[in-house]
């Protein structure tokens, strides 16, 4: 393209720039000089407050549980979807469709649809009541089971957000030539070998894409937890919601939105770091 | 060299690793649709449904009037409104900012490209609708706050990043050739992209949209935030979800579920490729 | 129709220099070839002249105005694009028609000027079709028709027949030639095949690195080339190239003592075609060890040694001889092109 107007460019991205100056970067500064201050001043008390408070230790735990346990299952269940998928000819299409479904659904709305399935009188204790496993109706979600509470949020999680995992997944599987696998198979080897030797290596952008946005996302994670179990099980993102709704108290909200937000990028700098990506490496 | 041909070789692949194939293909389908379909059932069955025991899986005693007895709920409509709303305003915001910006990066190699993308790479690693924290304040003093508009500008956040990165992609799927083309009959640079890339672009801009529509309609934080009284379906469910009965809770569910699905299903053929692009 | 002047076009790419001061002059009508291999930079040039690139310095002139700074749609011209770049969302009709709209011409004159382009194409059965339902050579003449429906001053082609299949390249060049005679329109033709140069020009420009090694009739180009790299590049199988020893103003070569050209130093570049030999008596003339012959049905290809130095050589297909053998050769002595070792270029050229 021709060079004789230079301007151009930034004239055309020049909107999103003040759009996300605005609105990205001047509250990002707000938040952390929000959770940095007290009346103006800088000061430790509002990270202090949060890290004092009763929920704060268990939510922690929790968010660094959920998010252990939810996104490598999402990844080797995306995987084999990305691996089943490839097999088949007919119908390819419509089942991608499906499983892509969850995609549009909210984390709220995730968290309801496992309501109904786990509630006490649900489809859940009904089935095991048929199996003749339970005798009565039984509580999953409260305050005194909170391993089964831990179990239902992630599976709701996991029903949820696998879709984003897969679709990025299948989207890097679509761009590795299938000659490479065949040529692979033609030297001996196995479908064991060709999926961590051929088809893992060359979708290394895919995956760290993947874990990066699921990881991100699975810090952020809130209104399943609250859909399922109310209070009963508390996150970051939750802690942050009660500080600013309930307790009116914007400095320690900003103080769990910074801390949320160091983790988040935290991750993504392992991630960087662990799934190197070598462009010339690449097909 | 070794005589036998390996054994999964797919002309003879046998018919019980077929079997199994299919069978997970299938366990998968029913792990995504069962639940849903449940949903509805709860969303259908009404009061009585909710403690009805033991339950099967059989649609019995429901019927529609649960349903639409949640929808004549007082803020209901009016919040599936505002959802509608704020993801218009998404939608049309980050469309009007992204796609510029996403033509800029397909076309034009300039200084500080890469800084521009580093910045939209960068919202990705945060946790953006945490950024609504802060703007309470300021959006009190603007007068956005507790308004659609308010809201949809923060999903714009949420959606022009991947608006900017996704048209970027679209926008290289249209052959520079084509542009300059137009450009040697007699188009400006401006009737080009009217007349040649926007209308070959299109299928991909809408498919964009309607990512940036289902952005909007299932974000629940910031719009939680950043409203009292006009509230967004999210929110709203988010703020009544204590008080509700169960079976209120199901409606509000499936009425959440209902738009998107039906959005990706419209989009389906563009998911792939979308995030083909967004990934790099 | 204009004549075409480039002066003194210079192209960087950051540090890479893709034209090094490149002047060239078109006649009105005329048709010129910018033949290269790969990466010489002929596409660049070209799309300096449409304007889809800016040259870093230099000028260029159509009609005897400066279109520097113009914007393509200024400049007058037409272009026929490597991937034809067919609108796949408009008919072949409004392809075709697509300059003319532009020009706001009326729809009586689109009508005539489409049907005249598509009836000289043979494309008229297909102009309510969209390009995705059209052959790769049926593109291309909707392309070329396109170009031809505005009456271009200026026609630019950017490997027009690259992406076509040899036999459907033969006929399109052979189609090209007949419906660009009789437009006379001023035509630049970019390629990097010279059998497609060689057929349609008037003239060829032959590219290497960014510089224009040489301008002339196809036949001129052949016969004289003023480069090594010329020769090299022009001519199947390409020019062989002997380097012998100049002693007492001659050369000697086998048992051939030649007079040796005007300005030449201890040694001097043989530039020999490979058809511009004969079978001579063996131990006269030229030696020449042969490796490998290939009886191609029309010719006898061999490929072997004279004086150590690779070379190949064409014979009448009746000739015998096989691999192993050694053969004298008898040159002809009109069809000798002397070259400079050190600078590669032809004499006497290569004094100056």
């Amino acid at each position: 393209m021709s060079q004789n107007r230079p301007w151009i460019p930034y004239v055309l991205i020049l909107p999103s720039v003040a759009f996300l100056a605005l609105l990205f970067l001047v509250p990002l500064v707000q938040t952390i000089w929000l959770s940095m201050s007290d009346n103006g001043v800088p000061s430790l008390a509002n990270a202090q407050r949060m890290a004092g408070d009763l929920n704060f230790t268990r939510s922690l735990k929790n968010t660094f549980l959920l998010t252990l346990a939810v996104v490598p299952v999402q990844l080797a269940i995306a995987l084999a979807m990305g691996t089943m998928v490839g097999k088949i000819g007919r119908g390819r299409e419509t089942i991608l469709w499906i499983w892509t479904i969850p995609l549009g659904i909210s984390d709220l709305a995730a968290g309801l649809v496992w309501l109904a399935i786990l509630q006490n009188s649900g489809y859940f204790n009904s089935l095991l009541y048929g199996l003749g496993i339970i005798e009565r109706q039984t509580s999953w979600l409260s305050y005194q089971t909170p391993v089964a509470l831990f179990l239902a949020i992630a599976v709701a999680e996991i029903w949820r957000g696998t879709a984003i995992v897969m679709v990025i997944i299948v989207a890097g599987l679509n761009q590795v030539p299938k000659e490479f696998r065949e040529a692979a198979e033609i030297f001996g080897a196995g479908p064991w070998v060709r999926f961590w030797r051929i088809t893992l290596p060359l979708i290394r952008p895919a995956l760290q894409s993947a874990l990066i946005l699921r990881t991100v996302l699975a810090f952020e994670v809130f209104s399943v937890v609250y859909a399922l179990g109310g209070r009963n099980f508390p996150v970051l993102v939750g802690e942050a919601y009660n500080w600013q709704n309930q307790n009116q108290n914007y400095g320690v909200a900003a103080a769990y939105a910074v801390l949320i937000m160091v983790v988040s990028l935290a991750a993504t700098v392992v991630y960087l770091r662990a799934i190197k990506v070598d462009p010339e490496r690449l097909p | 060299m070794t005589t036998t041909l390996p054994k999964t070789a797919p002309a003879s692949f046998p018919s019980s690793r077929r079997l199994l194939l299919w069978s997970g293909i299938a366990a998968l389908c029913a792990w995504v649709l069962v639940p849903i379909y449940l949903v509805a059932l709860g969303a259908f069955g009404g009061r009585q449904g909710v403690y009805l025991w033991p339950k099967t899986v059989l649609p019995t005693g429901v019927s529609i009037e649960p349903f639409l007895l949640f929808l004549r709920t007082e803020g209901v409509v009016g919040s599936f409104l505002n959802s509608l709303g704020a993801a218009g305003i998404t939608v049309a915001l980050s469309i009007l900012l992204g796609a510029p910006a996403g033509y800029a990066l397909a076309r034009y190699s300039f200084p500080g490209k890469d800084g521009y993308r580093l910045l939209v790479l960068l919202t990705r690693a945060f946790p953006l609708a945490i950024l609504a924290l802060p703007l309470t304040v300021s959006f009190i003093k603007l007068g956005l706050y507790d308004t659609v508009v308010g809201v949809g500008l923060i999903h714009t956040v949420l959606a022009l990043p991947f608006a900017a990165l996704v048209t970027q992609g679209i926008f290289l799927g249209v052959p520079r050739e084509l542009e300059e083309a137009a450009w040697v009959f007699g188009c400006t640079r401006l009737q080009a992209v009217l007349r040649v890339v926007v209308p070959l672009a299109m299928p991909g801009l809408a498919a964009t949209a309607v990512f940036a529509f289902v952005i909007s309609w299932n974000e629940v934080f910031a719009a939680s935030v950043l409203t009292v009284r006009n509230r967004t379906l999210t929110a709203y469910l988010l703020t009544v979800l204590a008080e509700s009965p169960m079976h209120y809770r199901f409606a509000g569910g499936l009425l959440l579920i209902l738009p998107s699905v039906v959005f990706i299903f419209a989009v389906r053929r563009y998911l792939f490729a979308i995030w083909g692009i967004s990934s790099k | 129709m204009a004549n075409i002047v480039i002066d003194g076009i210079r192209k960087n790419f950051g540090a890479f220099e893709a034209l090094k001061d490149i002047s060239l002059t078109i006649s009105d009508g005329e048709f010129v070839s910018l033949l290269g291999p790969s990466g010489c930079g002929k596409t660049t040039l070209l799309r300096i002249i449409a304007g889809l690139e800016t040259a870093t310095s230099g000028d260029v002139l159509i009609g005897e105005r400066s279109v520097i700074g113009l914007p393509p749609k200024d400049r007058g011209l037409a272009m026929v694009f490597q991937n034809y770049a067919v609108f796949p969302h408009m008919t072949v009709y409004e392809n075709v028609a697509f300059g003319l709209r532009m020009q706001k011409a009326d729809d009586r004159r689109v009508k005539e000027q489409v049907e005249k382009a598509a009836g000289l194409l043979h494309i008229e059965p297909y102009l309510d079709r969209y390009p995705n339902k059209l052959s790769g050579g049926q593109r291309q003449r909707v392309a070329v028709a396109r170009a031809l429906a505005v009456e271009p001053r200026v026609l630019l082609m950017d490997e027009p027949l690259s992406n076509l299949d040899a036999l459907l390249r033969l006929e399109m060049r052979t189609e090209l030639k007949t419906v660009l005679q009789g437009a006379g329109t001023t035509t630049i033709y970019v390629t990097h095949d010279q059998t497609e140069a060689m057929g349609l020009s008037n003239r060829i420009a032959v590219m290497h690195d960014g510089v224009v090694e040489q301008v002339g009739s196809p036949v001129e180009i052949y016969n004289h080339p003023a480069t090594r790299f010329v020769g090299g590049f022009i001519g199947n199988p390409p020019m062989n190239f002997i380097t012998v020893a100049v002693e007492d103003g001659a050369v000697a070569a086998g048992t051939l003592r030649l007079p040796a050209p005007a300005g030449a130093g201890r040694e001097v570049v043989l530039g020999l075609r490979g058809e511009a030999v004969a079978l001579a008596a063996p131990g006269d003339g030229l030696d020449m060890t042969v490796r490998v012959a290939e009886p191609m049905g029309s010719h006898l290809l061999l490929t072997g040694a004279i004086h150590g130095q690779p070379v190949r050589v064409i014979l009448p297909p009746a000739e015998r001889v096989r691999g192993g053998d050694v053969i004298s050769l008898r040159p002809d002595l009109d069809r000798i092109t002397w070259l400079s070792p050190e600078s590669g270029k032809s004499y006497p050229a290569a004094m100056a």
